[in-house]
């Protein structure tokens, strides 16, 4: 029992993709400064890391060795596919606004990662539960990101104002920093500070 | 002539791959630790790149887009939804025969680049740059441009902040801040700084 807990729940703190593993770090960057695509680009993730762990954990014995790069890689786009048309099909602007991040799922290395790491050594049902821990560490870090560089950034969250700009009359001068790609990376820097002083296992000795 | 140089200018510096679209970010922040090895991976990229990207083009013009058959007497196809699979199996069969090239021809560069040529499949500025090119609609010369120009500019940014780390061990940073959080940092105000290329018209 605590090693199905373990599974499901180390991935979001103990062991977070992007703050310790440093996997899927591209996406993490450049679809978080609106929270709702991040939404949609969490779900999507996770629907791939569970799809492609299961897929690959069932045929895990009867792919040779040689070849399991390209078969794991071939399950994976299967599945981009299906989220990448289905996005366009149910929610098209959304889709447009994660323009081709969407199909860089496919070499978003969290997938392949525990692909390798995980589904090709566990039963599909951990490896199932895997999938979701990983999914939500990955959706943890991308929601606090692009809370705060919504937030700070244009003053409003999903698109309800919280802070008034000063543009619209009210009080907020919003930090245009924020909306601009680098102020990922220094979120996310400040994340992992926060991270490692609270679990100070993780911190690295030399650079 | 002019059109290809601002296009390679453009995809160099102010389109750069790794730090204004956050493309191949993974190996951008684990294998910066050292210049020599990152110089190896920067070629190794820019080689994939340029070869990669013109294919892909060649196949998205002349089999997948839309009455892209048409010269094969079939009219309204339209096989872009299976572009993703097609690209990712271009770029992982091209990975493997240039390391098995360079296995038999150039033993020396093999040798330098060790591991990182199979995981150049997975590096998202590789697919990036395909998928970039299906999106704006290159022509073929514009994507071996393209390729190329992508692939340096990435290589560029990865031997820069290699270059920076090696200095980093002399800082002194708070505990927690070592290594990947500095990393993060030190990205984020190179990404600042490429940002001042952006005010450049072509």
């Amino acid at each position: 029992m605590s090693k199905t807990r373990d599974v499901l729940f180390d991935p979001i703190f103990n062991k977070n993709p992007i703050g310790l593993q440093i996997l899927g770090i591209c996406s993490a960057l450049a679809v978080t400064s609106k929270l709702e695509t991040v939404v949609v680009m969490c779900l999507a993730v996770t629907f791939v890391l569970v799809g492609s762990n299961v897929s690959i954990s069932l045929i895990r014995k009867q792919v040779p060795d040689s070849i399991r790069i390209i078969a794991e890689i071939t399950i994976i786009a299967t599945l981009v596919i299906i989220v990448d048309q289905f996005l366009k099909a149910y929610a098209f602007a959304i889709s447009k606004q994660l323009s081709v991040f969407v199909g860089l799922i496919i070499t978003n290395c969290i997938v392949l990662g525990r692909a390798e790491a995980f589904a090709m050594k566990n039963s599909p049902g951990l490896s199932a539960l895997d999938g979701i821990g990983n999914g939500l560490g990955y959706s943890v870090v991308l929601l606090i990101v692009a809370f705060f560089r919504e937030l700070l950034g244009a003053g409003k969250l999903l698109g309800f104002t919280l802070l008034p700009s000063i543009n619209d009359g009210g009080w907020y001068m919003p930090n245009g920093l924020m909306l601009l790609p680098p102020s990922a990376f220094f979120i996310i820097g400040l994340l992992i500070w926060g991270l490692r002083t609270w679990k100070t296992d993780q911190a690295e000795e030399e650079n | 002539m002019e059109h290809y140089l601002s296009l390679l200018v453009k995809s160099i510096f102010i389109e750069n791959m790794a730090l204004a679209f956050f493309l191949g970010m993974c190996t951008f922040l684990a294998v910066s630790k050292k210049v020599d090895t990152a110089i190896g991976l920067g070629v190794a990229v820019v080689v994939v790149q340029t070869i990669t990207v013109p294919i892909n083009n060649l196949i998205y013009q002349y089999l997948l887009k839309e009455n892209a058959l048409s010269w094969l007497g079939v009219e309204g196809t339209d096989l872009t939804f299976i572009g993703l699979i097609c690209y990712i199996g271009v770029i992982a069969a091209m990975v493997q025969v240039l390391e098995m090239f360079l296995d038999r021809h150039v033993p020396a560069l093999y040798n330098a680049l060790g591991i990182f040529l199979p995981l150049i499949t997975v590096n998202c500025a590789i697919l990036g740059g395909s998928l970039f090119m299906v999106e704006r609609d290159y022509g073929f010369g514009e994507s071996i441009v393209f390729g190329f120009g992508s692939g340096a500019g990435w290589a560029l940014a990865l031997t820069a902040l290699a270059g920076i780390r090696e200095k980093m061990k002399y800082a002194d940073a708070p505990k927690g801040l070592r290594g990947l959080g500095l990393t993060f940092m030190i990205a984020g105000l190179m990404a600042m700084a490429f940002m001042a290329f952006s005010g450049i018209q072509l």
